[in-house]
């Protein structure tokens, strides 16, 4: 029976207060997580932003972006001015004027100039990682999603795999300096005398020696490769699972091979969901400072990547600097002062620009895939 | 009569599960058979088996009887079935398209044959798009996506890659389920052109359907084979008391 008691609203009523304190408990704490995420990206534009832009065209400081980076000097003039010189511009000063006119004179590591050196870095380790996950693990996956019979042994590989997710990232970096950095096979002539193992190669005059690949991009890539692993390789087994099992039927029924089948009619439409996950993959490589601390950063270096090397693949056996073990550098393993937080905020604002831009243009082509392959 | 097709006593299993039982059935060449029952009475899966794509799944396997094609066993474990499924060409329940131009999707089948002479490559498109009564419409825009292309337009490109290959049999599976009235006309009058080239087995949901486009008509239910006729004969005077239930309505 309905009456007007039964559908109007009771003004009051202990059950609807009730549920306006839930409500605004969990919105309070929601906002609480907005406040602090603003704070943070707040301070970090704050005080990174003024590094990076300048109030004259072209609005962006080139050389924070592009010179090396360099030890500042701070001193005093003769005249009581206090400047802040990089290293270079310090030497040309003292070369002019004479060394009797600093005065107070004082200097800080890696804070002067620029940092297209981590910057440089940072790009290609993350590129080359990428590469290297994208390609064993998409082939991982194509194996364990296409070819594999579901048994217990197969089961098994994917629980290892899922597994290796939660491995710390600190753990891959002891694994790849280990590995890669002291124990992988290389061929040359004279194999050091730490190489564990050294295989003649006869007639060539070479040897088969494991002794790695010492500290170099090549080692940092493939460690930070094997950390991603496992996430490539789930969200790729999944991506290709969720290509409908009509598009393998209609290859497989005109007489085709399997791996044309994959080939041409599963991989183009689990593609954007590949690129989803080497897009977290990205910011994650991107950021770890652990895993290539022993493998392939160094704290300064002179020479970029590509220079000072006589054929293009020495860029792999090279040292490189990182951004985020940079902005590590710079806040702890030299004194903190005013003249420090320029190099230190600046490097952290650029480092979340890049890492902000690298995931975008991910998107982007994830979304331009998705458009063409509609079905 | 000149059989296509000789199926004897066929035992069909999904892992344990028996799917198909002691079906038996000889399909006459250049006709269309029409393969009708109520949902997971088999007749997909008859289907499937005799271009042997239901091998993929884990677990399927024939169980006793025979497929024969021309005289051909096609479940010997000496078939290459690249080889067989080119004879024994197929269209799905849901057009698919590949992620390809329109020509591209056509030539696939030849060109993972290898037939790299772009002549015969053109050839070949356009005869099978002709054939599928697509040509005049797709013409001037090969080269574009296939995604493209209307429903119905999209299935008639699926029936144009199949018989691209030239296959003798050509198995097609519920091809009107996704589609709107007028474009199932179309598939069901190109059916009718088909017929003249190809061995035709369709499995429909449609009862009329079946009764307007096939010479012969099976009825299947629970895995087995009740009944197998002319079309005319089965709908208009059928000899088994459940298949008069199905076709008028009483249940299914």
């Amino acid at each position: 029976m309905i009456t007007e008691e039964t559908l109007l609203r009771q003004s009051s009523g202990k059950g609807r207060g009730w549920d306006r304190v839930v409500r605004g408990i969990f919105a309070t704490l929601t906002y609480l997580i907005l406040f602090i995420a603003v704070l943070l990206f707040g301070k970090i534009c704050w005080d990174g932003a003024p590094t990076l832009f300048t109030s004259e065209a072209p609005f962006i400081n080139t050389s924070f972006l592009f010179d090396k980076n360099e030890t500042l000097h701070v001193f005093d003039t003769a005249a009581g001015e206090r400047l802040q010189l990089p290293a270079s511009q310090y030497m040309e000063y003292v070369k002019q004027h004479g060394e009797e006119a600093i005065f107070h004179h004082k200097s800080f590591s890696y804070s002067g100039g620029g940092i297209i050196g981590p910057i440089a870095g940072t790009l290609l380790l993350t590129a080359g990682s990428i590469l290297l996950a994208l390609f064993f693990g998409v082939s991982a996956a194509i194996y364990l999603s296409e070819y594999a019979k579901d048994s217990p042994f197969i089961r098994a590989v994917r629980l290892a795999i899922l597994n290796l997710a939660g491995v710390p990232s600190i753990v891959f970096g002891l694994f790849g300096f280990s590995v890669f950095v002291l124990a992988v096979p290389i061929i040359t002539q004279e194999p050091a005398s730490r190489s564990l193992l050294a295989i003649p190669l006869f007639g060539t005059g070479s040897f088969l020696s494991f002794q790695g690949w010492n500290s170099s991009l090549l080692a940092g890539c493939a460690t930070l490769a094997c950390m991603i692993l496992p996430v490539i390789i789930t969200a790729s087994e999944e991506s290709l699972k969720s290509v409908p099992q009509g598009f393998r039927d209609a290859s497989l029924a005109l007489g085709a091979t399997r791996w044309q089948t994959i080939r041409t009619s599963v991989l183009p439409f689990s593609l954007p969901g590949i690129l989803t996950s080497s897009l977290l993959a990205i910011t994650r490589v991107a950021g770890e400072t652990a895993p290539i601390m022993f493998t392939a950063a160094v704290a300064a270096k002179d020479d970029l990547p590509w220079e000072g090397i006589s054929n293009p693949f020495e860029i792999f056996s090279s040292q490189v600097q990182a951004l985020p073990y940079h902005i590590y550098t710079l806040a702890a393993r030299i004194p903190n002062s005013e003249y420090t937080q320029r190099a230190q905020f600046g490097s952290v604002f650029v480092f979340l620009l890049l890492v902000a831009i690298m995931s975008f243009s991910s998107m982007y082509l994830r979304a331009k895939m998705r458009a063409k392959l509609k079905w | 009569m000149n059989h296509a097709i000789q199926i004897e006593h066929l035992d069909f299993c999904y892992g344990t599960k028996q799917a198909l039982f002691d079906v038996s059935m000889d399909i006459p060449a250049l006709q269309v058979t029409a393969l009708i029952g109520p949902s997971g009475c088999g007749k997909s899966t008859l289907l499937r088996c005799l271009n042997r794509i239901n091998d993929r799944i884990p677990g399927a396997h024939v169980t006793g009887g025979s497929i024969k094609i021309h005289g051909i066993d096609v479940m010997r474990p000496d078939i290459d079935l690249l080889k067989l499924r080119r004879h024994v060409g197929m269209v799905f329940q849901k057009y698919n398209p590949f992620a390809m131009s329109i020509y591209e999707n056509v030539a696939y089948s030849s060109r993972i044959a290898k037939i790299k002479d772009k002549a015969k490559l053109d050839e070949i498109v356009e005869s099978s798009l002709r054939d599928a009564a697509l040509w005049d419409d797709v013409k001037d825009r090969l080269h574009d996506s296939a995604f493209g292309l209307s429903g119905g337009q999209q299935q008639r490109l699926c029936i144009a890659r199949a018989i691209a290959n030239r296959p003798e049999i050509l198995l097609m599976d519920e091809p009107c389920a996704a589609l709107d009235p007028l474009a199932t006309l179309k598939i069901e009058e190109l059916i009718q052109d088909l017929k003249k080239q190809f061995t035709i087995i369709i499995v429909t949901h449609n009862m009329a359907q079946a009764s307007r486009c096939s010479d012969k008509t099976a009825f299947m239910y629970l895995g087995k084979l009740i009944e197998f006729d002319d079309t005319g004969a089965l709908f208009s005077n059928p000899k088994v008391k459940q298949t008069e239930q199905y076709i008028t309505g009483s249940f299914g």
